[in-house]
């Protein structure tokens, strides 16, 4: 099995041109949120999208290329979803591209470990008309709990392909693109139109009173799809969802045909026709729709029967006991702590001496490109643009921050695969409830330690628009990487100070910790703020699902944690970083009138304000200009101190002097930490959220509400530190 | 007649049967999706350190509900010796 998937050729190369011709067939990856999609997406694929034990990974539509027998497919990897009569932002993005976006093929993935509420959303698809593909994925999970299933004649009762996979192993997958195939180019099915399913006998019965209603409704909807020319979903799927008023899924087919189709007043007379008949026998709309849902789990249920062995009795005894150890009463919240210190103390020590090895390293390649440059007869502006302006500040980025972010993203990811995020939103949902938001906002903070943008878009998994919004506002509360390393700095230089070695290692870890510790403190405060006032609203309904524990795979989320996370954040980091460092450069060396520069004129300007809150007009003005990217703040503040206009080698003890020289206390420190913790979003989350909210107006508030916290915070800092000294 | 009682008066450990749902709308909806129907057997796993939410296994996963929404999900006394 594994030779045959090691052989087949996925790459995404090798299309001869006769092929070309022939558009590639389309096929969506869908399946409930957890059960591996993304695995099966990379390993078909080649790519590297990032995966994660919990709900909610993927939120948008993601593509790849695959090529098997000559033939190449575009797959799609849609976000999870339980079911197509979507609840969430994410969910509805899923349904329709399933529904509207006209794939020729759906992948289905499915649990292994829970199949039956995964046929729930495979019947479903099924009943849309869309030609299905079952990939049972999991396979080793499932024998590992001595679950056992019989695959063919879950396939002969579906009457369509199975596959079984376990993709964390790559195990099965050339089954299922030879079932694929098969389905695609060798089954008489026609699988153009989208009512081909209508033929063969329905999946899923009804009671008798909704197939009624359904066999007069039906014949209208067929003609609608004739007439459209559109690959519209089948009319008994359309019927079923008329019947059920599913508004959210009824605008978004208004919105593909370009007009109501219940509006038609054919349609709209049979549904007439049909409510009174209801009405007549005393059929609740409550009853119809739970009836068009219950139908079709118990239909998930029979096809079970048979199909899954389950052993004698609790298969998940493992999940449970460690369940009990991370989210009991007596330990749940001492392992969270515990585990951030951990993790920070962690990336603080061993960040250490590679820090300083990257920026000896690429300092000495500074004067080497000097060497070069004045040798081939660069003219000295240009050699001080581009050396001191652009190529210092990229190589503080460098330095500073690859190792923590080599460190951190991987040990982090190490703790998302292993499915430990749902306990953390399950430990802290009583704090966001009481809040009147969501838990699952403790999911998109999470992603929001990584980058904000990210947590933003993350907060997709949310399904009320309320909540999300909160989650969305409040999301920059959490310190994202690129401001890592500014708190890391200011911390090891000025707060730990003397203390070296591992006592300073670990009060470093404990002020990073009590930092976030205030910044999720922060998040409920403000929560609770925005849900009393501008977003009032009462909690909406939770559910969370809790997957099951599993091993991580220690070397995979390695590479690719720093494959994709460290180089990419590093790389967005050293985007925004070259250009800043040539404005600065410029800021810096060009004067207005005799002496002064524009950036002096800047710092000066802001100073006495940032006085008032503990920091110097040089503290803001880095802030300002760190607009782009956060990481670029502490090099603008050290550039703005020298006189010489640009970044002088930086070593710690070089820099502590620098700073002290300027004035620097532990109030400067502090209030720096705290700003740091708490103002604007960097200029790409600020799109983020322009582009999640559709509008400026949250945006807006998404900008003030962190900086006014953090200009309130650090002003009373300020002002108690002062008085307290003053005694 | 069964005495009925709400999912979250459930203990810890104890399991029973789905009898009514009294949730509306989107969260019916979606508590459907996820299996919690008439019929369907539910054990309470266990609460959150702060003593909500609650985790309960139904149909081979876990889910986390809140008290409010579980209160919405009636249930009937039976015996039961799931551990």
């Amino acid at each position: 099995m594994k030779s045959k998937a090691a052989a087949l050729s996925l790459q995404q190369t090798g299309i001869s041109p006769a092929e070309e011709k022939a558009p590639q067939k389309v096929i969506a990856l869908a399946g409930n949120p957890n059960v591996g999609k993304s695995t099966i997406f990379n390993a078909l694929t080649g790519m590297k999208q990032h995966t994660g034990n919990w709900p909610g990974k993927t939120v948008c539509n993601a593509r790849g290329t695959c090529t098997f027998h000559d033939n190449s497919y575009t797959l799609v990897d849609i976000p999870g979803c339980y079911s197509l009569m979507s609840h969430s932002a994410e969910e509805e993005v899923a349904r329709d591209f399933i529904c509207f976006g006209e794939p020729d093929a759906v992948i289905v993935v499915c649990d292994a470990t829970c199949l039956e509420r995964n046929l729930n959303l495979v019947l479903q698809i099924m009943e849309s008309g869309r030609p299905v593909l079952v990939c049972v994925n999991l396979m080793d999970e499932a024998h590992k709990k001595k679950i056992r299933l019989d695959l063919s004649l879950l396939s002969s009762r579906l009457q369509i392909p199975v596959a079984g996979t376990a993709a964390r192993s790559s195990t099965g997958l050339g089954e299922l693109l030879d079932e694929l195939e098969q389905m695609l180019f060798f089954t008489p099915l026609s699988g153009q139109t989208g009512s081909s399913f209508d033929a063969s006998s329905p999946r899923v019965v009804y009671p008798e009173y909704i197939e009624e209603a359904l066999s007069l409704l039906v014949p209208r909807l067929k003609k609608l799809c004739s007439v459209s020319g559109k690959k519209l979903p089948s009319a008994r799927f359309m019927g079923a969802r008329l019947l059920d008023d599913n508004e959210s899924l009824l605008a978004s087919l208004k919105d593909y045909l370009g007009f109501d189709p219940a509006a038609l007043p054919e349609i709209s007379g049979t549904l007439d026709q049909i409510h009174q008949m209801l009405k007549d026998r005393g059929i609740s709309r409550e009853k119809l729709q739970d009836d068009l849902a219950s139908s079709i789990v118990r239909t998930a249920e029979r096809i079970c029967r048979g199909v899954v062995f389950y052993p004698e009795e609790d298969c998940d005894k493992k999940d449970r006991r460690l369940d009990r150890v991370f989210t009991s009463r007596l330990t749940g919240f001492p392992i969270m702590l515990l585990g951030l210190l951990g993790i920070f103390w962690l990336t603080i020590t061993g960040a250490n001496y590679p820090s300083e090895l990257l920026s000896r390293l690429l300092f000495c390649l500074e004067d080497r490109l000097a060497a070069l440059f004045s040798s081939a007869g660069v003219p000295a502006v240009i050699t001080d643009l581009l050396l001191h302006g652009v190529y210092r500040v990229i190589a503080w980025v460098v330095s500073v921050m690859l190792p923590p972010m080599a460190i951190f993203f991987p040990l982090f990811t190490l703790l998302e695969d292993f499915g430990y995020l749902p306990r953390v939103a399950f430990n802290l949902d009583r704090c966001f409830q009481s809040c009147s938001a969501c838990g699952k906002q403790a999911l998109t903070m999470c992603m929001g330690f990584g980058c904000n943008a990210a947590g933003v878009t993350g907060c997709r998994i949310i399904d009320s628009p309320r909540e999300r919004l909160i989650a969305i506002i409040t999301n920059n509360f959490v310190p994202c990487n690129g401001r890592f390393p500014t708190m890391l700095s200011i911390i090891t230089l000025f707060l730990i100070g003397k203390a070296g070695g591992l006592t300073g290692s670990l009060l470093g870890a404990c002020i990073l910790v009590a930092l976030i510790v205030l910044g999720v403190l922060m998040t409920f405060l403000v929560s609770r703020l925005l849900s009393a006032t501008i977003l009032k609203g009462i909690p909406s309904s939770f559910t969370l699902e809790m997957p099951p524990y599993r091993r991580p795979q220690i070397l995979k989320v390695i590479v690719r944690s720093i494959v994709d996370r460290t180089l990419k954040v590093l790389g967005r980091a050293v985007m925004s970083a070259a250009p800043a460092g040539l404005l600065i450069w410029v800021l810096a060396n060009v004067s207005l009138s005799g002496q002064t520069t524009l950036l002096t004129a800047l710092t000066g300007f802001l100073d006495p304000f940032a006085r008032l809150l503990g920091m110097d007009g040089c503290i803001l003005t880095g802030f300002l200009l760190g607009l782009p990217a956060n990481e670029i703040v502490v090099p603008i503040i050290i550039m703005t101190y020298m006189a010489r206009g640009s970044l002088l080698e930086i070593e710690g003890v070089q820099l502590m002097q620098l700073f002290t020289a300027n004035g620097w206390t532990w109030i400067t420190a502090v209030s720096t930490l705290l700003f740091s913790l708490m103002h604007w979003p960097c200029a790409t989350t600020l799109l983020t959220i322009r582009k999640e909210t559709g509008g400026w107006k949250w945006t807006l508030l998404s900008f003030l509400v962190p900086t006014v916290c953090g200009i309130i915070t650090c002003f009373l800092f300020t002002a108690a530190a002062r008085f307290l000294i003053s005694l | 007649m069964t005495e009925l009682f709400s999912l979250s008066r459930l203990e810890p450990g104890s399991s029973a049967r789905i009898t009514r749902l009294n949730a509306c709308g989107e969260m019916r909806r979606r508590l459907q999706d996820i299996g919690f129907i008439p019929g369907t057997a539910v054990t309470c796993l266990q609460r959150s350190p702060l003593g909500d939410p609650a985790a309960y296994r139904i149909r081979g996963t876990v889910i986390a509900l809140r008290r409010e929404d579980a209160e919405n999900i009636l249930l009937a006394k039976e015996a039961s010796h799931e551990k």
